[in-house]
C-alpha cells in the first residue's frame, strides 16, 4: 500500500528519528512511503490554545496535501485528535461546503501510527526487536480520545526481548497539555512530578508513548533529574531489529 | 445594608490562576490532604459507579433530561411557580446575586438574629451569608463541613465537600479552639460529636432555615434535596420558615426524572449507592414541617450562559464533585487558586461564564485537556470541548486595540505564517537551529532558556533541535539535489 506520512510539525523539526523509523517499520512490512513536502502543522496548538481563526488555513492546507492520499499515517495521537475532534467543526463554522466534504472524506483516512498497524493492517508483529525493560505511558488523547485502548501493548507484547513493565495510575495525565506546559508551568511541573512517581516505580529502562510531546516533557524531567530511564516513541522501538542500530532518542 | 458585589462568585480582585497556584503548591501539607481526599472520593466512586452495568445509559439519560428541561426552561420555571404557589409556596425571581440577597434578607429579618443554613453553593456564589451579616443577621452554617469553613473563617474549596483541604488533626484544632473544647480527640466520632452539640442547640432555637437546591421539579412544584448528614433533615423539618435559593438551572421537567438523577448524582458526589437523606417537599403541609415556605430562583448571569450553544451544556452541571476529585490539576493545587467558589473543571468553565468572560480569563486555560473529567462527569458535559470554546472566546474577548500587540497573539500569527508555507517552515527550522547554539550545555541538551520559554526549562530539559529534520532526511534519501522541492505547494497560498 502506498502510505502517506504526516510527520507532524513537531516530529519534523525536533524528533525526525521518529518518522525514519516510521518509514522504516512501514517499509519493512512492504509498504511504499509517500511524504507530502508541502505539509506543516495540523492547527492543533493554535486551535486550543484559542486561536481558533488560525487554525482554518492549516486545516485547508492539511486536507488540500492529503486529498488524494490512499491513507495518512500520523506518529502523534494529539495530532490525530485534534482532526478527529475539530476538523469538521472548523470547517463547518468556515462555510465552506467543499471544505466540509473534503474533511469528511479524508477523516476516515487517517490513522495514528498504532492504530493503523493494528486496525487497518492488521499486523501485532512487526518483527521488532528490543532487548529492553519498558513501560508505556498511554497519554490522555490516545486514551481517552482515540480509544487506543491496548494497541500499543499488543504491538509491544510481540516485540522480540521487549520486558514490558506495568504502570500504576496509568490513566494519570502526565501534565504536558501543550502550552499548557508554559502558561502554568507551576502547575504543569507539580502534575509531572506526580506521573515521574509512577514513571520511576516501574525502574524500567525506557519509557515508552505514541505521543513524543509527553515523552519531550518525561524525558526531558528524567534528564534533568539525571534519573536512570531515557524515553523513546513507540515507533523507534518497533523499527529496532536484531541488524540495525537502535536510532536512539538523543544525547544522554 | 452594605451593597454586596453582585458576582461574589470570582472575587476581582484574586490574583489569575497561575499565580494564584503557586503559593498553593508550596503547601505540602494542603497537598497531602487533597491526594488523600480525592483518592478515596475517587475510589468510593469508582467502586459504586463499576458496579451499574447501565452507567452509560444512565449518563446519556441524565444529560437528554438536562438539555431538554433548559431547552424549555421558560415553560418549566412558569410550570414551577405555579404548582409551588397552589401548594403554599411563595416563589421569588431574582434577577442577580444582589436581588437575591436583598430578598433573602428582607424575609429573615423577623429571625431571632439568626438563620440556620443548609450547605449551598448558590448562596455562597451570591454571598449571602454576608449579606445577612451586614443585617445584623447571624447565619449558621450546620453542614459539617461548611461549619468548618465558618469556624476557620476559609473558603470553600470543593462544591460536595467545602472543607476538603482540611485533615482531621486541622479541623480539631478549629474546633477546640473555637468551641472552647480544649480535651477533643481527633476520631471523626469526637469531631462529629463536638458538632452534633454545638448545632442541636441552634436547630431548637432558630425559627428560619436558608437552603439551596439539588433539582426543582417542574410538575409537582417540589424541591429536592440530598445530603449526607442529616443537618438538612433538621432544617427542613424543625424551623417555622424555609427559604431555599436555587438557580434557575436546577429544573427538571418530571417527579420520575428523579429516578436517573437520584441514581447519577451520589455514586459521583460521594461514591454512595444512595445519600442518606433525601428530602423532596411540596410547599407547606399544615401541621408538618415550615408552614411558610419561600424559593428563590436566581439567575446571576445563567441566562447568559444559555445564550451560547457551545458553552450552554455547562448548565447541566448537577454539582456532583466529581469532575473535581479526578482533575489532576485540581489535585494539585485545590480549590483556592481558582479564586471562585466553583473550582476545578466546573469551576473553570462556569466561573468565567458567569462573570461574563470579564474576569476568570486564565480559568480555561488551567487545564491540561486530558479528558478525565469529561469521563467521570455523570452529565457528560464535554468540558474540554468547552474550555477551548472559552479560550477562544478570552483571546476574541481582548480589548480591540490590544488584542493585536498581544504577545501570545503575536507568535501565534507568527508560526500561522510559518506553518502556511512549507519553504517558511524549512527556513524556519533551520534559523532555530542556528539560534539555540548558545544555549545548548555540554550534555547536549538545553538547560536554560530566556524569557517566556524558561518556564519549560524550570522544571525541564529540551533537547535541541537536530542537524537534520525529517523532511531534510527524507529529501536526502530520494533525490540527488539539495533544494527541497516546493512545486507541491497547495495553490490558495
Ligand atoms: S461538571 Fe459534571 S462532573 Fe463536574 S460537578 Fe458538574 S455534574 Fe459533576
Amino acid at each position: 500500500m502506498r502510505i502517506s506520512l504526516f510527520i507532524t510539525c513537531y516530529n519534523d523539526t525536533l524528533f525526525p528519528e521518529i518518522g525514519i523509523a516510521v518509514v522504516r517499520v512501514l517499509e519493512r512490512l512492504g509498504h511504499t512511503i509517500d511524504f507530502p513536502y508541502a505539509q506543516t502543522c495540523c492547527g492543533q496548538m493554535h486551535y486550543n490554545t484559542g486561536y481558533q481563526p488560525e487554525a482554518l488555513p492549516l486545516v485547508r492546507r492539511f486536507v488540500e496535501v492529503f486529498r488524494d492520499s490512499e491513507v495518512v499515517c500520523v506518529p502523534s495521537s494529539s495530532c490525530v485528535t485534534m482532526m478527529r475532534e475539530h476538523y469538521e467543526k472548523i470547517a463547518l463554522a468556515s462555510g465552506d461546503r467543499s471544505l466540509q466534504s473534503e474533511v469528511a472524506a479524508l477523516l476516515p483516512r487517517v490513522y495514528e501510527f498504532t492504530e493503523m498497524l493494528v486496525h487497518r493492517l492488521g499486523v501485532e508483529d512487526v518483527g521488532a526487536v528490543y532487548p529492553h525493560r519498558v513501560t508505556y505511558h498511554s497519554s490522555c488523547h490516545s486514551l481517552r480520545n482515540l480509544h487506543l485502548g491496548d494497541v500499543p501493548i499488543r504491538l509491544l507484547r510481540n516485540v522480540r526481548g521487549l520486558e514490558l513493565i506495568p504502570m500504576e495510575a496509568g490513566d494519570l495525565c502526565c501534565g504536558f497539555g501543550g502550552t499548557f506546559s508554559i502558561k502554568n508551568s507551576a502547575v504543569s511541573g507539580a502534575m509531572l512530578e506526580e506521573k515521574l512517581q509512577y514513571i520511576k516505580k516501574t525502574q524500567a529502562e525506557v519509557c515508552t508513548a505514541c505521543d513524543n510531546s509527553c515523552l519531550m516533557h518525561i524525558g526531558g524531567a528524567l534528564h534533568r533529574q539525571r534519573a536512570n530511564m531515557r524515553t523513546e516513541h513507540i515507533a523507534t522501538i518497533l523499527a529496532s531489529d536484531s541488524d540495525s542500530r537502535v536510532p536512539s532518542n538523543g544525547a544522554r | 445594608m452594605s451593597p454586596v458585589p453582585a458576582h461574589d462568585f470570582k472575587d476581582s480582585r484574586s490574583p489569575d490562576f497561575p499565580t494564584a497556584a503557586l503559593p498553593l503548591l508550596q503547601d505540602a501539607q494542603l497537598r497531602n490532604n487533597l491526594r488523600h481526599a480525592t483518592g478515596i472520593i475517587q475510589g468510593k466512586r469508582a467502586r459504586v459507579v463499576g458496579e451499574m452495568p447501565d452507567w452509560q445509559a444512565l449518563r446519556e439519560a441524565g444529560q437528554r433530561i438536562r438539555a431538554h428541561a433548559h431547552e424549555y426552561l421558560d415553560l418549566y420555571l412558569e410550570q414551577f411557580e405555579d404548582r409551588c404557589t397552589a401548594a403554599g409556596g411563595h416563589v421569588h425571581w431574582a434577577r442577580d446575586a444582589a436581588e437575591a440577597n436583598l430578598i433573602v434578607v428582607q424575609l429573615a429579618k423577623h429571625s431571632t438574629g439568626k438563620v440556620i443554613k443548609i450547605k449551598s453553593m448558590t448562596t455562597e456564589e451570591t454571598g449571602l451569608n454576608r449579606a445577612l451579616e451586614a443585617a445584623g443577621i447571624s447565619p449558621v452554617e450546620t453542614d459539617l463541613a461548611e461549619l468548618i469553613v465558618q469556624l476557620g473563617h476559609d473558603k470553600p474549596s470543593h462544591i460536595v465537600v467545602p472543607a476538603l483541604h482540611k485533615n482531621r488533626r486541622q479541623v480539631r484544632e478549629l474546633f477546640a479552639r473555637t468551641m472552647n473544647l480544649p480535651d477533643l480527640g481527633d476520631r471523626p466520632e469526637d469531631l462529629a460529636e463536638a458538632a452534633r452539640l454545638h448545632l442541636r442547640r441552634q436547630f431548637l432555637s432558630t425559627p428560619v432555615a436558608i437552603s439551596g437546591a439539588n433539582f426543582l421539579i417542574a410538575e409537582t412544584g417540589g424541591v429536592c434535596i440530598v445530603e449526607s448528614e442529616g443537618n438538612g433533615r433538621m432544617c427542613l423539618t424543625l424551623p417555622r420558615t424555609l427559604i431555599s435559593v436555587a438557580g434557575i438551572d436546577k429544573i427538571i421537567p418530571r417527579f420520575q426524572d428523579l429516578e436517573v438523577m437520584l441514581q447519577l448524582l451520589p455514586r459521583s458526589a460521594t461514591g454512595e449507592r444512595m445519600n442518606p437523606y433525601n428530602s423532596v417537599w411540596t410547599g407547606v403541609h399544615p401541621g408538618d414541617g415550615p408552614q411558610e415556605f419561600h424559593i428563590v430562583l436566581l439567575d446571576n448571569r445563567r441566562t447568559e450562559v444559555l445564550r451560547d450553544p457551545e458553552a450552554r451544556e455547562t448548565l447541566h452541571c448537577i454539582r456532583c464533585g466529581a469532575c473535581q476529585n479526578t482533575c489532576p490539576v485540581y489535585r494539585q493545587t485545590g480549590g483556592h487558586a481558582y479564586g471562585s467558589v466553583y473550582a476545578g473543571p466546573i469551576g473553570a468553565i462556569l466561573t468565567p461564564q458567569l462573570a461574563m468572560m470579564e474576569r476568570g480569563q486564565s480559568l480555561p486555560y488551567a487545564s491540561s485537556l486530558c479528558g478525565a473529567c469529561y469521563e467521570v462527569c455523570p452529565v457528560k458535559i464535554n468540558i474540554p470541548e468547552i474550555l477551548i470554546h472559552l479560550r477562544g472566546r478570552v483571546v476574541t474577548g481582548r480589548p480591540k486595540a490590544l488584542s493585536a500587540l498581544h504577545p501570545e497573539a503575536v507568535v501565534m500569527r507568527a508560526m500561522r505564517w510559518i506553518f502556511s508555507n512549507s519553504t517558511r517552515f524549512s527556513m524556519a527550522q533551520r534559523v532555530g537551529r542556528i539560534a539555540q547554539r548558545p544555549w545548548i550545555r555540554r550534555s547536549g541538551w538545553i538547560e536554560r532558556l530566556p524569557s517566556v520559554l524558561g518556564r519549560w526549562t524550570r522544571t525541564r530539559d529540551l533537547r535541541p533541535l537536530p542537524a537534520q529534520s525529517f523532511r531534510e532526511w527524507f529529501h536526502g534519501r530520494h533525490e540527488s539535489s539539495a533544494v527541497l522541492p516546493q512545486s507541491s505547494e497547495p495553490h490558495h497560498e
